[in-house]
């Protein structure tokens, strides 16, 4: 089975936002909420750098781990989704989470929380009917053999989504190109342990 | 540009001879072309890996990664989600599981049942303890109508929000396989809601309880002695208690700086609408749930010593009257305070019809 992964080519992104959009316009997603973000950091400085960030589905969940109803749950593609009917807003998962991904509407008093809502890797959620689905998850592009739109509408393809191991061959392949001694992420000291492309190609 | 311009609208060549030059020139442009493309390929082949990465931008560096895992953002981090203050990694996260799955958790389980199993123990070995001499009949004023009042509303809302807050620690080990997503789907929801809006009014009224019940509670003296005696278990003579106990005020002023300590921590995590960062409700939720948990656990030897453990204790807080006896052996030191105001029952029943038992100064009917 597939293992499914996000990686964001940190020296290709170009902060065009396509990814949020593209994202939004896919599922439909709730006024207020923005599955997918982009990071910068140094901004207007030589050493700039963008990032697109969402849910990256990671093998070890801590949002699935800490969640006190239990509604996470993990595709056999490696896609963690959640049970919206079990949700509760607890905000448990924000707190674990180490990508900001969950959401929450607040369109209640006190600033209670609403149902979580995050990124499904254009895989949907748990529903009666495809109506319900996308109502409350937005579009299943994985059952219709599709990637996630963000990723293919990448305009640098900075973003790339699909298998682990295709993500870090196509991945490896720029670094070779590149000519970078460690990976795209220089002089980080962990860059063997660290990065996302060695991780990727060893648990894919 | 010359060429450009030949072509432009004001100077189309209309006759065959300036059609002919249009073209030698429309040739010209397309070997410039030609040439120019020639050249970028020649760069091309040229490229070296190592030289451009001599004039490249950065990549990231160790001073970017330090940035990423201390999640420090700058005057220039921005982030495209409109109203988001978080970092790019939320590196405390991670240390918020492992303290609340791995600590809390289990050890907060072990807390709450290894107190139980201790107070059944306990139960079966020592037993009830029951009044040394006969009840006189004669009663004593303990609680006013106002403060049983308070307490049990207190206590309701403390075990409604033990069960609740257990529930959402460890309901989806116990209830969801039991009864299957339908029904959890709607305990877990409201078991949420219950704490979520019982909880500030838990807050308020034990603020109040604590307020009311602050001038019984001063430590004195003979509350440490109280102590070393265990209570009067070590040694077979009675010790020295005021209106509380060594005990009693032990729990209070574990309430009053513990149970405050709860409440405010509460109150961080059921109102974020105040824009406190997740780091900020990560700590409020450790110190909730170990604060919460460790109160539930204390709690258990509060309710068995205040119903099955000590023979006369419960009527005081449900009648408001305990007996003379009673008072004489747990709380010497206040029965000296107030052995004049004994009542018998009819006097007590006809207060209480008369409405009266509220005031603890009132005069005796005769």
């Amino acid at each position: 089975m597939a293992q499914m992964k996000f990686m964001c080519d940190a020296e290709r992104c170009i902060e065009c936002n396509g990814c949020v959009t593209a994202c939004k316009n896919a599922n439909d997603v709730e006024w207020g909420i923005q599955r997918r973000r982009v990071v910068t950091l140094n901004d207007g400085e030589a050493n700039e750098m963008s990032i697109s960030v969402a849910c990256m589905h990671c093998d070890d969940a801590p949002c699935m781990a800490v969640c006190p109803t239990d509604c996470f749950y993990k595709t056999d593609d490696g896609i963690v989704l959640h049970d919206k009917d079990l949700c509760i807003g607890c905000g448990y998962c924000l707190y674990a989470c180490p990508f900001g991904a969950p959401q929450f509407p607040q369109q209640d008093a006190f600033g209670e929380r609403g149902k979580m809502d995050k990124c499904t890797f254009c895989a949907g959620g748990p529903a009666e009917s495809k109506e319900e689905e996308y109502e409350k998850y937005g579009s299943n592009r994985i059952a219709e053999g599709k990637l996630p739109l963000c990723a293919e509408m990448c305009s640098t393809k900075a973003l790339l989504a699909g298998d682990a191991q295709d993500v870090a061959d196509i991945f490896r392949q720029r670094v070779v190109h590149r000519g970078h001694k460690d990976g795209a992420w220089s002089n980080n000291p962990q860059a063997s342990a660290d990065n996302l492309a060695y991780d990727a190609a060893h648990k894919g | 540009m010359n060429l450009l311009t030949a072509q432009a609208p004001g100077r189309v060549p209309r006759s065959g001879k300036g059609l002919a030059l249009g073209i030698w020139r429309f040739m010209l442009v397309a070997l410039v072309l030609a040439l120019s493309i020639g050249f970028t390929q020649v760069a091309v082949a040229q490229a070296d890996p190592d030289r451009e990465m001599t004039t490249a931008a950065p990549g990231i560096t160790a001073e970017q990664w330090r940035q990423v895992r201390s999640g420090e953002t700058g005057p220039n981090y921005r982030d495209s989600r409109f109203d988001s203050n978080y970092s790019l990694i939320n590196s405390s996260g991670e240390t918020w599981r492992e303290i609340r799955n791995r600590w809390v958790s289990p050890f907060g389980l072990i807390a709450v049942f290894g107190m139980a199993a201790l107070i059944a123990l306990f139960y079966f070995i020592v037993g009830r303890k029951e009044l040394e001499a006969p009840r006189t009949g004669r009663l004593l004023l303990r609680w006013t109508l106002m403060k049983r009042a308070l307490h049990w509303t207190v206590a309701t809302l403390f075990i409604i929000l033990a069960l609740t807050g257990m529930t959402l620690l460890f309901g989806k080990f116990v209830f969801r396989p039991l009864f299957g997503d339908g029904i959890w789907a709607w305990m877990i929801a409201a078991t949420k809601v219950l704490h979520n809006y019982l909880g500030p009014i838990f807050g308020i009224l034990l603020v109040i309880l604590l307020v009311s019940l602050i001038k019984e509670n001063i430590p004195k003296k003979h509350d440490w002695v109280w102590f070393k005696k265990g209570g009067g278990m070590i040694g077979k003579k009675h010790v020295d208690a005021g209106f509380a106990n060594g005990g009693e005020k032990a729990w209070y002023w574990i309430l009053a700086t513990v149970g405050i300590l709860v409440i405010a921590s509460g109150f961080v995590l059921d109102f974020p609408n105040f824009n406190q960062s997740r780091d900020t409700m990560q700590w409020a939720n450790i110190i909730h749930a170990v604060g919460a948990l460790g109160l539930t656990a204390i709690s258990l030897g509060h309710i068995y010593i205040g119903t099955l453990g000590t023979e006369g204790a419960l009527e005081g807080m449900t009648t408001g009257y305990v007996d003379e006896t009673w008072a004489k052996e747990h709380h010497n030191l206040w029965y000296d305070e107030v052995k004049d105001q004994t009542l018998s029952e009819e006097e007590v029943a006809a207060r209480k019809s008369s409405g009266g038992s509220s005031e603890p100064s009132a005069t005796r009917t005769s």
